[in-house]
């Protein structure tokens, strides 16, 4: 399978070598040093430097509006199987809870299986250039992402607090805010800031198609072929992963303890 | 609550699960309102399912079960969180969320009473701690108000499970096998504090027991129930030892937990021993 894939992929390492590509790759280093590191340029860039992350921190947050609801829809000791369900499923009438758990996984799939490069794309056309385009479509796509794993983590909570909550006459909503979300939080809010690390990184792809951004620039610097400029971008973005990666590590490890 | 009803009357209960297994096989019972009942037998004798019955997780799947004269069969959902929120439950394991304080835990046993908005914000600002203290007070442990659950030891955290029934006010308090993860002499007190707590508000008790020595020393009818069926329901000093080897038959001889000192007395009616198998 795997020298299928890379005949059909047609990986030929030749072809990097070749006379032209390395041609072109030496005009696209050479240009690209040294960086343009001028204050004025390094001063305009500020602004999407910060669009960059506030597009990955709207957009992450954006998802989870999106994922936690529909991740709740979608777990299904909460919405059709298991203990809560037992007297309803008895009694034949499971269906009530299954309806709205199969649109809610019918939506995040949905969401999920069209790249987010793709919703920026079609977002880009619906709503013009910038960045709400961007943050609807790491909004959208991440949310498919978010809710369906948050639909796995609460799935695989411990039952028996749920049981007894329900026993006691606890409303669903009771045993979500009381049984549920406090034993999956740690879990939750973990894959959350990875995601958003995984946002950063979208952001400046997503920016390419003109949703805003670190991309955009990087965009135009390119077809205006100022390699220089391309060059303190990708600088620029590295060090924003890397801030980002920081952050989101250290709370994770905190909240794991 | 109408005294005129008993708090359950259960009519040729039945619950077969999807597998086929008969767990209750026609139990027939009526529960006075606030008798004190305990309900033993070996393990496997379908004690656990037909507390899930009593409690309203388990739709039985023939017979009828009434709560204070009323068929539950034909409730709402709403109707059944009604009657579930006047019935508490303790269970084998303490079945709190270890992560949340002790305080939550508690205050949990409002749930069926608060909204939703309530019960959130409770969970910033606990609501009403001063009435989850008082409750931690009466089961011994007032200083854990704040501690993580988790943090506390199994008998502890039984204790929180206790408070939970007391915030919760129920009418009928259902104990499935309370002690059995509990050292003995914390099992002596956790079955006198709910039966003296039963007692006082009046409240109809039913307890699983895994001992037979506690059941007869603290409760005054007893129910044996194998094979998904009752073997016996009688006051306790009709129980003879002939009954509960029946009950225990086949079984493990270990989970006929009786003391029967050398001389052969009668080891029924006295205050309750250390049980064999925990000695030393």
């Amino acid at each position: 399978m795997l020298a299928g894939s890379l005949y059909t992929a047609q990986v030929d390492p030749r072809r990097l070598f070749e006379g032209h590509a390395l041609a072109n790759a030496g005009r696209f280093l050479r240009g690209g040093f040294p960086p343009d590191l001028s204050t004025e340029f390094l001063g305009q860039m500020i602004r999407p430097a910060l669009e960059t992350i506030q597009i990955s921190v709207v957009g992450t947050l954006l998802a989870v509006l999106i994922g936690l609801p529909l991740g709740l829809l979608a777990t299904s000791s909460l919405a059709w199987s298991g203990i809560l369900h037992e007297r309803r499923a008895a009694a034949g009438r499971w269906l009530l809870g299954f309806l709205p758990y199969v649109v809610a996984r019918g939506l995040l799939s949905v969401f999920r299986s069209v790249p987010e490069y793709v919703w920026a794309f079609m977002f880009v056309r619906a709503v013009g250039l910038g960045p709400f385009p961007g943050v609807l479509a790491i909004g959208i796509a991440y949310g498919g992402m978010l809710g369906k794993v948050y639909s796995e983590i609460l799935e695989g909570v411990n039952p028996r607090p749920l049981e007894t909550l329900h026993a006691g006459g606890a409303s669903k909503l009771g045993v979500v805010l009381y049984g549920l979300l406090p034993q999956a939080l740690p879990s939750l809010v973990s894959y959350t800031l990875y995601r958003w690390e995984c946002a950063i990184r979208a952001s400046a792809i997503l920016g390419l198609v003109g949703a805003g951004g670190l991309g955009q620039q990087i965009e135009l610097s390119m077809r205006f072929f100022e390699f220089d400029e391309v060059v303190t971008l990708l600088g620029l973005l590295f060090c924003l992963v890397g801030a980002v990666d920081l952050i989101s590590g250290r709370l994770r490890a905190r909240l794991t303890r | 609550m109408s005294d005129a009803h008993p708090a359950y009357e259960l009519r040729e209960l039945r619950k077969v699960f999807a597998d086929g297994h008969r767990a209750v096989d026609g139990i027939s019972l009526t529960v006075g309102a606030g008798e004190q009942i305990a309900v033993i037998g070996p393990s496997g004798a379908g004690k656990t399912t037909l507390f899930r019955l009593l409690n309203l997780t388990l739709r039985p799947t023939s017979g009828s079960l009434s709560i204070d004269g009323v068929d539950v069969a034909g409730l709402s959902e709403q109707a059944l969180r009604r009657q579930r929120q006047r019935i508490g439950t303790i269970y084998q394991q303490q079945n709190l969320v270890g992560r949340l304080r002790v305080v939550h835990n508690v205050l949990a046993g409002n749930l069926g009473r608060w909204s939703t908005a309530r019960a959130l914000s409770s969970l910033w600002r606990p609501r009403d701690s001063a009435t989850a203290r008082r409750a931690l007070a009466q089961v011994g442990i007032p200083e854990k108000l704040y501690a993580r659950t988790d943090e506390l030891s199994g008998g502890q955290q039984q204790r929180v499970a206790l408070a939970r029934v007391l915030i919760q006010d129920p009418t009928i308090v259902l104990a499935d096998e309370p002690v059995s993860s509990v050292d003995p002499s914390l099992a002596v007190a956790i079955v006198t504090l709910l039966r003296d707590l039963a007692h006082e508000s009046a409240k109809t008790l039913l307890m699983n027991l895994h001992s037979v020595d506690l059941a007869l020393a603290y409760f005054p009818r007893l129910v044996g129930v194998r094979d998904g069926r009752i073997h016996f329901d009688l006051p306790r000093d009709q129980v003879t030892e002939v009954l509960l080897r029946g009950l225990y038959a086949g079984h493990r001889d270990d989970e006929l937990q009786l003391e029967r000192p050398p001389g052969g007395l009668n080891p029924f009616g006295r205050a309750c021993r250390p049980l064999r198998g925990f000695a030393e």
